[in-house]
């Protein structure tokens, strides 16, 4: 079992790299390199199936890379945690790769360019991937490099005017966090002479209280920054809606999720105790309600969208606040929902741009009449992410509430308070989206008297100039279909998913389950 | 663990500096900024690994204790090859800006700017600015050359 594990577990990365070096060669045939980087990322999706499986069995398994034994060498840890996020990762990159495919069959190489494309979305894949196994500080941060600058390029794809001006705050943010990251490296290993995940949750408990709590902000604002968590989450608003639309739904669902992992990592493995409780739950509360009504005041599908974006990250660290075994399922529960739902409706968004022309909420109308397929498509996940039974995201928020309410303090039921209100103003922004959009007939559009219409309709109008309306190929509204199954298929199997998910928060429930994996024989110090 | 001062002040001074460059609205600056902000950090690592030892091979008569620790040269190597790939394709995206908007500067965002409303009129001042390419900020003021088409 454990030689199967070996040679799986590098092949998460190692996959997707040898895909973006054949698919950078099969560079001028397109429809070689079309080929290539699908059944690479299938089989990264049949290996992290496997990983999952295998490590719900045997709790997890840790490989040393070039046969350096821990801590001298780079160990890849692959725990129930790391199984999960590959799988629903590997899953969502490989069905919006699809997507992109059928957007650049349709459109030519304009919005695509698929001889850079698809290099650099293997390579994000290799980034994220990477990130989710790292047993090493320094990897953690190499990986967070990979995935960056392939994201960089991904980002400012044809290299118009708003691409460079939204990249390049991406890319400014993007390193002051990881210098950030960088900086801290430095002072934990200055501090206790080691990078390795393992050695560093023994040592780190051995420094003085106030030299922990200064490493543990730093990390936490480095990893902050990555994960959108107000008041560090500025930038993604302005940054993402450029993209290319399966850019922006890659993005959207994984980029802020490593963020999201990292912390957990950070509070589970490196600082376990819950020190800083009160903070992040502040920082929650701020995130979800800040983030919300900012999604509120939006005028085009994909800002608003962003919007839900940095609130939602807000229930995930309020699980991380909470602590318990339950706090922590649910939230790694939360996260699997949040990449499926969210990637859906950008990708869900991407139609509604090629048939509505625009995403501007005061330009759109009518189109439940012109594609009614579309109008489903947007409005399951819609519904989901607003958290209405049965869909999964009301599984995730009620599982949150129910670990809050187990572990009560008068902070924490304001946090429950503010989370129902989240989930009801998201409702109100997303059914407002798909009833202008959708709902209304196409001639109201312009004429539309509202007070609530009154501060959209003063969106700039440029901004939002309505280009051709086009059909949409069957592969992108497959990779739709596919999606929005996925995401229902978490409703329908919530169960051992959710089980699941709890056993992987059982493991990190200390350091300790972390540490056998790396050090089977202990005697660490 | 002892630490040469010297190293410590000019770190300082990189951190500094870097930090006041990158807030600036012009991307040369914010270049410039990040080489900085790079370098201290590379710095901070250099400072450590604590004071210069012999170099850490296995010879006769050098003990384990008298070797200099390679861990942190190893990292900072890693962090130079980041940054001169990320300088790189700043530099590039810096070109394309220039060629395509002769403009240095990042202006606000358009829709932050509709969403804020009358609140933000001191931001739309600096966009207008920055759109006619005669913004203070810009290094290269009315000295570009010939648009690229």
């Amino acid at each position: 079992m454990n030689a199967l594990m070996n040679s799986l577990i590098p092949l998460v990365v190692l996959l997707p790299l040898i895909g973006a070096a054949g698919a950078l060669i099969a560079g001028r045939r397109p429809r070689l390199q079309v080929t290539f980087s699908i059944s690479v990322l299938s089989l990264v999706v049949l290996t992290s199936a496997a990983l999952v499986y295998l490590t719900d069995q045997t709790g997890g398994h840790a490989v040393e890379v070039g046969g350096w034994s821990a801590p001298f060498g780079i160990v890849l840890v692959v725990d129930r945690l790391s199984a999960l996020m590959l799988l629903i990762s590997s899953i969502v990159l490989l069905f919006v790769l699809v997507f992109s495919v059928g957007q650049g069959m349709a459109d030519g190489d304009r919005e695509t360019p698929v001889s850079i494309y698809h290099p650099s979305y293997l390579i994000l894949a290799a980034g994220v991937f990477n990130a989710f196994v790292a047993g090493d500080l320094f990897n953690l941060y190499v990986s967070f490099e990979i995935l960056l600058v392939a994201s960089y390029v991904l980002l400012t794809l044809g290299g118009t005017q708003a691409r460079i001006k939204a990249g390049i705050t991406y890319i400014i943010v993007s390193l002051v966090s990881s210098m950030l990251f960088l900086a801290s490296i430095a002072m934990i290993y200055g501090a206790t002479g080691t990078v390795n995940i393992a050695q560093l949750s023994v040592r780190l408990g051995e420094l003085p209280a106030d030299i922990q709590l200064v490493l543990q902000i730093m990390l936490l604002v480095a990893f902050g920054i990555k994960a959108a968590v107000f008041p560090l989450s500025f930038w993604l608003p302005d940054s993402y809606p450029t993209a290319p639309a399966p850019v922006t739904a890659v993005f959207a669902g994984l980029l802020t999720k490593v963020g999201v992992y990292a912390i957990i990592r950070t509070e589970t493995v490196l600082f376990p105790g819950n020190t800083l409780q009160t903070a992040l739950l502040v920082v929650a509360l701020l995130t979800l309600v800040i983030g919300i009504l900012g999604a509120v005041a939006q005028s085009d599908i994909k800002r608003m969208l962003s919007f839900t974006l940095v609130s939602h990250i807000g229930y995930m660290i309020f699980g991380i606040a909470i602590g318990t075994v339950a706090g922590l399922g649910a939230t790694i529960y939360y996260v699997i929902h949040h990449i499926t739902v969210q990637t859906t409706l950008f990708l869900a968004t991407g139609l509604v741009e090629r048939q509505g022309g625009t995403t501007a909420l005061n330009r759109l109308g009518g189109l439940l009449k012109a594609s009614p397929v579309i109008a489903v498509l947007f409005f399951i996940p819609a519904l989901n992410l607003g958290g209405i039974p049965p869909f999964s995201g009301f599984i995730g928020k009620l599982g949150l509430f129910e670990a809050g309410a187990q572990a009560p303090s008068p902070l924490i039921w304001v946090l429950i308070g503010a989370g129902a209100l989240t989930s009801l103003l998201t409702l109100y922004a997303l059914m407002r989206a798909w009833s202008l959009a959708f709902w209304r007939p196409k001639r109201e559009a312009h004429e539309e008297e509202s007070p609530a219409l009154d501060r959209i309709e003063e969106a700039p109008e440029e901004a939002s100039d309505v280009q051709e309306t086009k059909a949409s190929p069957r592969i992108m509204i497959g990779a739709t279909v596919a999606m929005v199954t996925v995401s229902v298929a978490l409703t329908v199997f919530a169960g051992p998913l959710y089980s699941m998910a709890t056993r992987a928060a059982e493991t990190l429930e200390g350091p300790a389950d972390y540490i056998s994996l790396v050090f089977p024989e202990g005697g660490v110090s | 663990m002892s630490a040469s001062l010297v190293l410590i002040l000019l770190m300082a001074a990189l951190y500094a500096g870097g930090v006041y460059l990158l807030l600036g609205r012009s991307m040369t600056r914010m270049l410039l900024g990040f080489l900085l902000v790079g370098n201290a950090t590379n710095l901070l690592i250099l400072i450590i690994a604590g004071p210069a030892g012999l170099a850490p091979i296995v010879a006769d008569g050098v003990e384990p204790s008298e070797m200099h620790d390679p861990l942190p040269e190893a990292l900072i190597l890693t962090a130079i090859v980041i940054t001169f790939g990320v300088s790189a394709f700043l530099l590039a995206l810096i070109y394309r800006s220039w060629r395509i908007a002769r403009a240095d500067v990042i202006t606000s965002d358009e829709a932050d700017v509709a969403v804020g409303g009358a609140d933000s009129s001191m931001d739309d001042e600096e966009s207008t600015e920055a759109e006619d390419g005669s913004g203070e900020d810009t290094e290269f003021e009315g000295r570009a050359e010939a648009k690229a088409p």
